[in-house]
């Protein structure tokens, strides 16, 4: 175990260096520069902020030195909001996403799972049917549909939450709430989706069978047996899921106008803020690979059939 | 295990008797009797149909602005059935437009993740070996970029161009079919056709093209037909984040984006893209999870 965690940490290094290697020069090679401001800079200023910034020097000594600073966590300032540094900005924004993400996943595990579990229990029979139906609509509706539908109509046509908008580093429940839902309804579409299918698969399988043929009350059947061995396709899914949640918060975070890190992270590209994109990409991969790993260290935990060595 | 009873599977079973049946018709007949399937097919070809010849027929034109007829609601007056958009233009022929726009990115793009993904799926699978093992660990290594990131990225510094979309969604998307098409043909390869197919001294190129790749058809239609609304899906949330087609051109969810904006005053500017993309997703699920059902009967 302890073996393979430190195989897949190791592998783990040369993944992120490719990542940053992509993302720093796709953004450099790119025609356009944070420079480029209404107003042109006179050559003289411009020469000295490239100088300033390190930008005059040779593109892959400007890498090495950007993965010097990432290694002592020094990401450096902003090149458009000059009085902030990129540690500032991704801390301002990263609280709001994770609150909405985990949040959403939450919602989406405690509503998706036994919606899922109850449409296998109950297979092939009108509430199944009904279950998987509403399951195909979240898949189907997309966050940047059901968004603005949800703002429409609980925000302006009955007032009862505020439509857009979060005063910084104030969360409260009523701001957050229609961004989580809007968040959760396609995770846990596929959540049921996929806890129907593991579940109708094992209780099928014998393991099953034999406890009930030893006269075990279904209950229990059900919880001891079958529950555990129905989520484990779940555990999988959760960790890339997760991070995915994370991601897919961009709309989210447009349509209700949030400061989370996701609108950072296009406002920044568009003004060509290399720091703050950079930061932005390496802590989503970074958190890909984690969760990745987690989600693979916890199956070998819940699935005995499963060994690391 | 249900006997078979009806009428109509008496017959099949009599007609069966008579006349053999290939593994695609009975597919073919699964699938027709999967009444989602059969109806996304139909609206999906209205649709489609609609989106390619309707603008040529409709009185208004998608970049025609009308200064006095901004945000109209849908009237029958000066036939602006879904009415008009904060420039004047006429939304239900920019609809039209928007849908043949993400319909076309859906397939060109799937069509590139096809292209990228089979040869590449097929190249390792059947090579095998350490060649396979380098291929995969790259095709891991992808797995693990941020991927809308790196497209949000692409479409900032090079400017949106129409291309780019499809190559760059399309890039995307074929991770998972090298996957599916390796795993398939791995399993192919042990499979006493293929060993008898060897044995008796047919090429490797015959063997690939005869033997694997039809058989490995099944999982790839079934994800081919899934990939399509993901690819529409994320086409319009980079328009939705003003980074997709341009202006005037449209897609849907260039016309949703709009919508959200407009919403209080103009609520039809994103009822009708909204329920067009919903019902086209439906479509395309439907029928995917139909053919899924119906070339792989296994779990259903």
């Amino acid at each position: 175990m302890f073996a393979y965690t430190m195989r897949r940490l190791m592998v783990a290094i040369p993944t992120m260096l490719v990542i940053i290697a992509v993302a720093f020069f796709m953004m450099r090679l790119a025609p356009g520069s944070p420079f480029d401001t209404e107003r042109a800079l006179s050559p003289e200023i411009r020469a000295q902020l490239m100088t300033f910034y390190g930008f005059d020097k040779p593109l892959y000594i400007q890498f090495l030195d950007y993965l010097k600073g990432l290694a002592t966590f020094d990401l450096g300032p902003s090149l458009i909001y000059k009085d902030q540094t990129v540690s500032e900005i991704i801390g301002s924004g990263f609280p709001v996403s994770m609150t909405i993400g985990l949040a959403a996943l939450l919602l989406a595990t405690c509503v998706g799972v036994p919606m899922g579990l109850f449409a296998a229990l109950k297979q092939n029979s009108l509430p199944d049917y009904s279950i998987m139906a509403i399951a195909m609509a979240g898949i189907c509706i997309p966050s940047l549909v059901v968004g603005p539908i949800l703002s429409l109509v609980f925000g302006v046509y009955l007032g009862w939450l505020p439509t857009a908008g979060l005063d910084l580093g104030k969360m409260t429940f009523e701001t957050l709430l229609l961004p989580v839902v809007t968040l959760s309804l396609a995770q846990i579409a596929i959540i049921s989706r996929l806890v129907r299918s593991s579940a109708v698969e094992v209780l099928r399988s014998n393991f099953v069978r034999t406890a009930r043929a030893k006269g075990l009350p279904e209950l229990q059947v059900l919880s001891k047996h079958a529950l555990r061995a129905a989520l484990l396709p779940l555990v999988s899914y959760l960790g890339p899921a997760c991070a995915g949640l994370i991601t897919g918060s961009v709309v989210v975070e447009t349509v209700f106008q949030l400061p989370g890190i996701g609108k950072n992270f296009v406002t920044s590209a568009l003004q060509r803020d290399y720091p703050v994109v950079m930061a932005v990409v390496v802590l989503y991969a970074g958190l890909i690979i984690l969760l990745n790993l987690l989600a693979d260290l916890a199956y070998g935990l819940l699935d005995p059939k499963v060994k690391y060595e | 295990m249900t006997l078979l009873t009806t009428p109509q599977e008496k017959a099949e079973l009599l007609e069966a008797a008579i006349k053999g049946r290939s593994l695609w018709e009975d597919a073919r007949r699964r699938l027709f009797r999967n009444k989602a399937a059969v109806g996304s097919m139909i609206v999906l070809g209205t649709l489609t149909f609609l989106a390619i010849f309707g603008p040529f027929f409709w009185p208004h034109d998608y970049e025609t602005i009308y200064n006095d007829r901004v945000l109209q609601g849908p009237t029958w007056e000066n036939l602006h059935i879904f009415g008009t958009d904060p420039q004047g233009r006429d939304l239900f022929v920019r609809l039209l437009y928007g849908l043949r726009m993400s319909l076309a990115v859906g397939l060109v793009a799937t069509g590139v993740s096809l292209l990228i993904g089979v040869i590449w799926g097929a190249t390792a699978g059947y090579i095998g070996g350490r060649v396979d093992q380098i291929m995969m660990r790259i095709v891991d290594v992808l797995y693990a970029l941020p991927f809308i990131f790196f497209v949000i990225i692409l479409m900032v510094v090079f400017g949106r161009n129409l291309i780019l979309i499809f190559v760059a969604i399309g890039a995307v998307e074929w991770l998972t079919m090298a996957r599916i098409v390796r795993g398939q043909t791995i399993s192919l390869r042990k499979k006493e056709f293929v060993e008898a197919a060897e044995a008796a001294g047919v090429t490797s190129a015959n063997i690939v093209t005869r033997h694997i790749v039809p058989n490995v058809l099944g999982p790839v239609v079934v994800y081919v037909t899934l990939t399509i609304p993901a690819v529409i899906l994320t086409e319009s949330f980079l328009s939705f984040l003003g980074l997709g087609v341009q202006e005037p051109m449209t897609s849907l969810g260039n016309l949703i984006s709009i919508g959200a904006r407009e919403m209080e005053i103009a609520p039809w500017l994103l009822i009708f893209p909204a329920t067009t993309m919903m019902v086209t997703l439906f479509c395309f699920n439907f029928i995917g999870d139909g053919l899924r059902d119906a070339i792989d009967p296994r779990d259903r």
